[in-house]
């Protein structure tokens, strides 16, 4: 009796089984020639010639922070004026991770995106956002021309969105305990380091970046020109360089509220860090200072893009061009702790907050690699040579961690 | 036999069903039992057979678009990357040692609980094992964060006999672990020495076994079952976690981390769901060696 239920339970467990396999394995085949190659090209989409009245409605995918109407704190709105001013009623939806941008963007329901280098690049590549015609965008004269036509926003001099705001990964340190204030990313790469089991790094793939530009500064024999342009000998210095700073590691961190209290404690002394936490560890009287080590930084810059489905494209538009007007992008890059695009949002702001993230300073910018996608093709123009692309990293981040 | 005829339409209805029902008790189980085993069919066994088929399955690297080719790449890297062997093994370990600290710390406490404790206190101590089941996973994680960070309550205490804290890393998630899932052992075997007759201990007694003699021969075979139900919670549930060593393993990882950074950081849900199957193959090894045992009738 037993045996002949074991047997006709496993019968009926090859049969679900090979339904499963039989349904999926049908629907596998219409579906593989939308999955093109892993090689980087912006499909070819046209851009909206004139704005016409708004839809009505507009729905937003943001960082949390950028789309603030007043509910979380009522003296931070800057979307009411905007729906009072086109009648598009804001829809916000926020992401955590550039990478779950990517996933809520491929579910269609949304019209525009503040997308982070290294998300922008991908959804260009996929189809998901359209170029856009700067032209309609009246506000976009005033923001930075070092903002404009860059590796993370445009593709062959065509702008995929307006620049938003950019900030960089600082180095923070406790200093109390760490003498004399770094000057370099050393303290947290060489193995002498005095503050070994007291180091801290961000964890995500993108952060080997941070390794590249250092390599870049004290391993010149390495070649290497951008730090998101990795071939497979590069990567493997950077990889390596990271393996011998793990030992240094007390944690890794990709919650920021987690980096603050892990310094409050004194468990992490040193590490990258951004100036939003800086100021709230400051806050908390945790002593604390940042600052931009010799080799420079990498850092975020964000960008306003507009999805290829949307349905409300006009209010998209409208959206795009309040988001960098000088009272919007203020307001937001002041709550978010990050240096504003327009650089007339300056005059706007509370004393001293485009000098504290150091807004306008070319040269500070430029000292600042920006997130960008790291894909096959070299995006410092090498053509003899294949470049790691994002996938190779997220392998490499995984045995970096080990 | 009469009343049937005079019934109405509706009364004689039913009582065919009914004895249908009663002729056929195969089709009584069939409908008893149908929904349950249709949800545990196809949302269960569906997910995983969903899980498996995804596996096989790639990814465009850069755009994050699942490529719906049959192959075993993802499997191919996983077996042939030593990274991926040793956080198997770390994984595994981690398990293993959450398990064995478990057993040791719940054995005496339940049989204290089954054995010696009154009444009155064995209800106390039942609730204070499970209170904790009441407070979220979260905090008590975090609470141990705070614990063992520097200058916390431990390298506090610790000091006095010249001890420091472990710092955030494996050791810190062991213990760590360890507490969370205390309960989940400490209940089964409190249970099986529930079972365990005090009239057996006093013939052992009386038989002249001592203490230890009693414990090894007579209490160890007869909640051995118990111990190894219990282990199956320890191990399965420190085998999938991967929040606990992300707040105080320090730089460490789990196969669970893996499973995330794939899923949420680098997108690629193929790969995620091949390292997905490596725990519950593990799971399924272990299933079928503690049936050997006998402990799943025990559960």
């Amino acid at each position: 009796m037993t045996h002949r239920k074991v047997r006709w339970h496993r019968i009926v467990a090859a049969c679900a089984a090979v339904t499963l396999v039989a349904a999926c394995g049908t629907e596998s085949s219409d579906d593989k020639d939308s999955a093109g190659g892993a090689g980087f090209e912006a499909p070819d989409l046209p851009q909206l010639e004139e704005i016409g009245d708004g839809e009505g409605e507009v729905n937003i995918l943001a960082w949390p922070g950028y789309v603030e109407d007043g509910s979380t704190d009522p003296a931070v709105d800057w979307v009411t004026p905007f729906e009072e001013a086109t009648g598009c009623q804001v829809n916000v939806k926020t992401f955590g991770t550039s990478d779950e941008a990517v996933n809520l963007v491929k579910t269609g329901e949304y019209d525009v995106v503040s997308a982070s280098g290294d998300a922008s690049l991908r959804l260009i590549a996929a189809g998901d956002v359209e170029p856009v015609n700067t032209d309609l965008i009246p506000n976009y004269a005033d923001v930075y021309p070092f903002l404009k036509d860059r590796d993370w926003n445009s593709v062959d001099g065509q702008m995929y969105g307006v620049p938003h705001g950019y900030g960089a990964n600082l180095l923070m340190y406790r200093t109390d305990v760490v003498e004399p204030a770094p000057t370099s990313w050393s303290a947290v790469f060489e193995e002498d380091s005095p503050y070994a089991g007291k180091v801290t790094a961000y964890d995500s793939p993108i952060y080997i970046a941070d390794a590249a530009l250092y390599l870049m500064e004290h391993e010149p024999d390495l070649g290497i020109e951008n730090p998101y342009a990795l071939d497979e000998d590069q990567l493997a210095a950077a990889v390596d360089l990271l393996k011998q700073q793990r030992e240094l590691i007390s944690e890794y961190w990709s919650d920021y509220l987690k980096e603050v209290q892990a310094f409050t404690t004194g468990d992490s002394v040193i590490g990258t860090t951004w100036q939003v936490i800086a100021n709230v560890a400051q806050g908390e009287d945790v002593p604390v200072e940042v600052v931009l080590p010799e080799e420079g930084a990498t850092g975020w810059s964000d960008t306003w893009m507009v999805m290829t489905e949307s349905e409300h494209k006009n209010c998209a538009y409208l959206w795009l061009n309040h988001i960098i007007s000088p009272e919007a992008n203020a307001g937001v890059s002041e709550y978010f702790g990050e240096a504003p695009s327009n650089p007339k949002a300056c005059d706007l702001a509370s004393e001293g907050h485009c000098e504290t993230y150091h807004a306008g300073e070319e040269d500070y910018a430029e000292q600042i690699w920006y997130w960008t996608t790291p894909v096959e093709q070299c995006l410092d123009g090498r053509e003899d040579v294949k470049c790691t692309d994002y996938g190779a990293w997220t392998q490499a981040w995984t045995e970096v961690k080990g | 036999m009469t009343s049937v005829s005079e019934g109405t339409p509706e009364q004689v209805s039913r009582h065919q069903v009914s004895t249908v029902l009663h002729r056929r008790p195969r089709l009584r189980l069939g409908l008893l039992i149908g929904p349950p085993m249709l949800w545990l069919g196809v949302a269960y066994l569906g997910a995983l057979g969903a899980l498996f088929i995804t596996s096989l399955w790639g990814q465009n690297p850069f755009t994050g678009d699942v490529v719906r080719e049959w192959n075993l790449d993802n499997f191919r890297l996983l077996f042939e990357s030593e990274v991926y062997r040793t956080i198997t093994i770390r994984t595994l370990g981690i398990a293993a040692l959450v398990t064995v600290v478990d057993i040791v710390i719940a054995f005496p406490v339940a049989l204290y609980m089954a054995k010696v404790a009154s009444p009155r206190m064995q209800r106390i101590l039942v609730i204070a094992v499970l209170t904790p089941l009441w407070a979220s996973y979260l905090v008590k994680a975090y609470a141990w964060r705070i614990m063992l960070s520097e200058n916390g309550v431990i390298s506090d205490l610790g000091g006095l006999l010249g001890l420091d804290t472990p710092g955030y890393g494996l050791t810190a998630t062991v213990v760590t672990l360890a507490y969370l899932w205390l309960p989940f052992m400490i209940l089964p075997i409190y249970a099986g020495l529930e079972r365990l007759p005090d009239s057996m201990l006093e013939a052992s007694m009386d038989l002249g076994a001592k203490t230890g003699h009693t414990l090894r021969r007579v209490v160890l075979p007869a909640v051995f079952p118990a111990v190894v139900a219990g282990s199956i919670f320890t191990f399965s549930l420190s085998l999938g976690d991967y929040i606990t060593v992300k707040i105080v393993g320090g730089a460490n990882q789990m196969l669970g981390n893996v499973v995330y950074d794939n899923v949420g950081a680098a997108n690629n849900l193929p790969f995620a769901a091949a390292v997905a199957t490596i725990p519950v193959v593990i799971m399924l090894v272990y299933l079928a060696a503690a049936r050997r045992t006998g402990a799943l009738e025990n559960v």
